[in-house]
């Protein structure tokens, strides 16, 4: 019986649903809520400068990486059992979709990170 | 002591596999006091109603697993599911989800008697085998403990038609099935986890479950299967990533 | 033995027919959000490295009403993917001493904190 490499995909599943369990609510509510209008947070929390300095820092690229990877290994794998879910026939090539397109994002975002420098 | 005779309607999903292409439903209105249960009602109707309902029942009191089925969709064992508690609305009994339909009411078990459950091994492999001599194998308290609620499965059934997994992919090994190889993995006497490893380790095994956890809300002796397929996702993930540093990890 | 005939009744629709199951699927339903709102931050942070006016024009679409709305609803789904989280991670430990309601409240209290830790933090910066 073959062995299953479902650990590699449950354990990003289960990293990332474990920081989006416990920042998501937060992280979501100022990003797309407070800082665009001015609610609670100033405008400019948000700002160009303020943000460059956040990912300029080393602890900054770290958690924007986290974030972008991890909540797309925790997505793509809830993705990939709900289209089963829905009845579509789900195999290698739905994985290499969904993950692929988050493998690519982290790269992306590793690259960018890496191109705002220190 | 009089009790007021009220009538309640019970639809029963119909299967003759001699004259029947698929399932038709039949009403019956079954007259009931508050004390009795849908296998009651059930036996009304065989033996006042309609002979040729067939449906398993045998201790009517929740501990032999024969009477499972889907009363307004949702698993119950019939022996301790009350028409009181459906009262004035309808009753609709159908077999047990995910299962193939026999007759009536009956479902064919074939698949989890013959293949998921001898395919966990569901028996003690002991750490050290002992003659008759040398005594008993001995646990304490606390080890069984750790096993104890996992050991209570009645094999009813109704958490494999609680699981859409096995309901879309009857390979998956299923609830109860897990959750005993759990019972004798977590047993201190027993030593057999790596000869099981290689089942619990594939996508038949563990893996096949999305953590719905309906299996534990229906399951009518605390088994808690959920918790037995999921605690153990955690050492067959431990085991895939440590494979290549230990020693007898490298079995399949 | 003699084959018999069964009937195996169709999964079509098969999470409609309960309510646990709908509640499962709404569940599930967080993951395309979190997937597209880690997209929506990628694009801002290579908005970032490629400069002030393209960062600009990111900003512009954070503040468009309608991606307001659509954080709105992932804000939503977030707090119940919280919320679900903790209430299954019980099953995912092994045999603890410790009661399941006890370690759901120790998740909730801990996501509870850390928002607040980040919350704090944003209006820190900006003092």
């Amino acid at each position: 019986m073959k062995r299953s490499n479902a650990p590699v995909f449950w354990s990003l599943f289960g990293a990332g649903g474990m920081l989006a369990a416990l920042i998501a609510p937060a992280l979501v509510f100022i990003t797309g809520i407070a800082a665009p209008t001015g609610f609670i947070l100033p405008a400019d929390t948000m700002s160009y400068e303020r943000m460059f300095a956040l990912a300029g820092n080393v602890f900054g690229k770290i958690a924007l990486l986290a974030v972008v990877s991890l909540f797309m290994f925790h997505g793509g794998l809830r993705m990939y059992h709900s289209l089963h879910h829905l009845g579509f026939h789900t195999g290698t090539g739905s994985k290499i979709v969904i993950f692929g397109v988050a493998l690519l994002a982290t790269i992306v975002a590793a690259w960018a990170l890496l191109a705002i420098g220190f | 002591m009089a009790e007021s005779t009220k009538t309640i309607e019970i639809e029963c999903l119909r299967f003759n596999p001699e004259t029947d292409s698929a399932p038709r439903y039949q009403t019956y209105k079954v007259p009931f006091t508050d004390d009795m249960s849908v296998l009651q009602g059930l036996q009304y109707i065989k033996d006042e109603l309609d002979g040729s309902l067939t449906f398993r029942w045998s201790c009517r009191m929740a501990i032999c697993g024969s009477c499972g089925s889907m009363i307004n969709q949702v698993p119950h064992l019939s022996c301790e599911t009350f028409l009181r508690d459906y009262y004035p609305g309808k009753l609709r009994v159908e077999p047990l989800n995910h299962f193939p339909i026999l007759r009536d009411l009956a479902i064919d078990q074939t698949d989890f008697v013959r293949n998921k459950l001898p395919s966990i091994k569901p028996y003690l492999i002991p750490k050290q085998q002992k003659t008759l001599e040398q005594g008993e194998y001995l646990q304490t308290p606390a080890e069984m403990h750790k096993y104890y609620h996992y050991s209570e499965c009645i094999n009813c059934l109704l958490c494999y038609a609680a699981c859409p997994q096995y309901g879309l992919d009857p390979k998956f090994t299923g609830p109860a099935a897990i959750a005993l190889m759990h019972r004798y993995n977590a047993d201190s006497r027993d030593g057999g986890r790596a000869e099981r490893a290689e089942l619990a380790n594939s996508d038949e095994g563990v893996w096949g479950c999305t953590l719905v956890g309906y299996c534990s809300e229906v399951c009518p002796k605390g088994v808690d299967p959920a918790h037995a397929v999921n605690q153990n996702k955690m050492a067959s993930a431990v085991d895939y990533f440590l494979r290549f540093l230990r020693p007898y990890g490298g079995k399949r | 033995m003699t084959t018999v005939k069964t009937y195996m009744r169709p999964m079509a629709g098969w999470w409609r027919k309960n309510p646990f199951f709908v509640r499962y699927m709404i569940r599930e339903a967080s993951a395309p959000l979190f997937y597209l709102y880690a997209l929506w931050l990628l694009a801002g942070i290579v908005a970032l490295a490629t400069g002030p006016s393209a960062y600009a024009a990111w900003w512009a679409v954070a503040k468009h009403p309608l991606m307001i709305l659509a954080n709105l609803v992932v804000l939503v789904f977030a707090v119940y993917h919280t919320w679900t989280w903790f209430s299954v991670l019980p099953k995912t430990t092994p045999e603890l001493d410790v009661a399941p309601g006890a370690l759901i409240t120790g998740g909730i209290v801990a996501a509870v904190v850390a928002c607040v830790a980040l919350l704090a933090f944003a209006w820190g910066v900006t003092r």
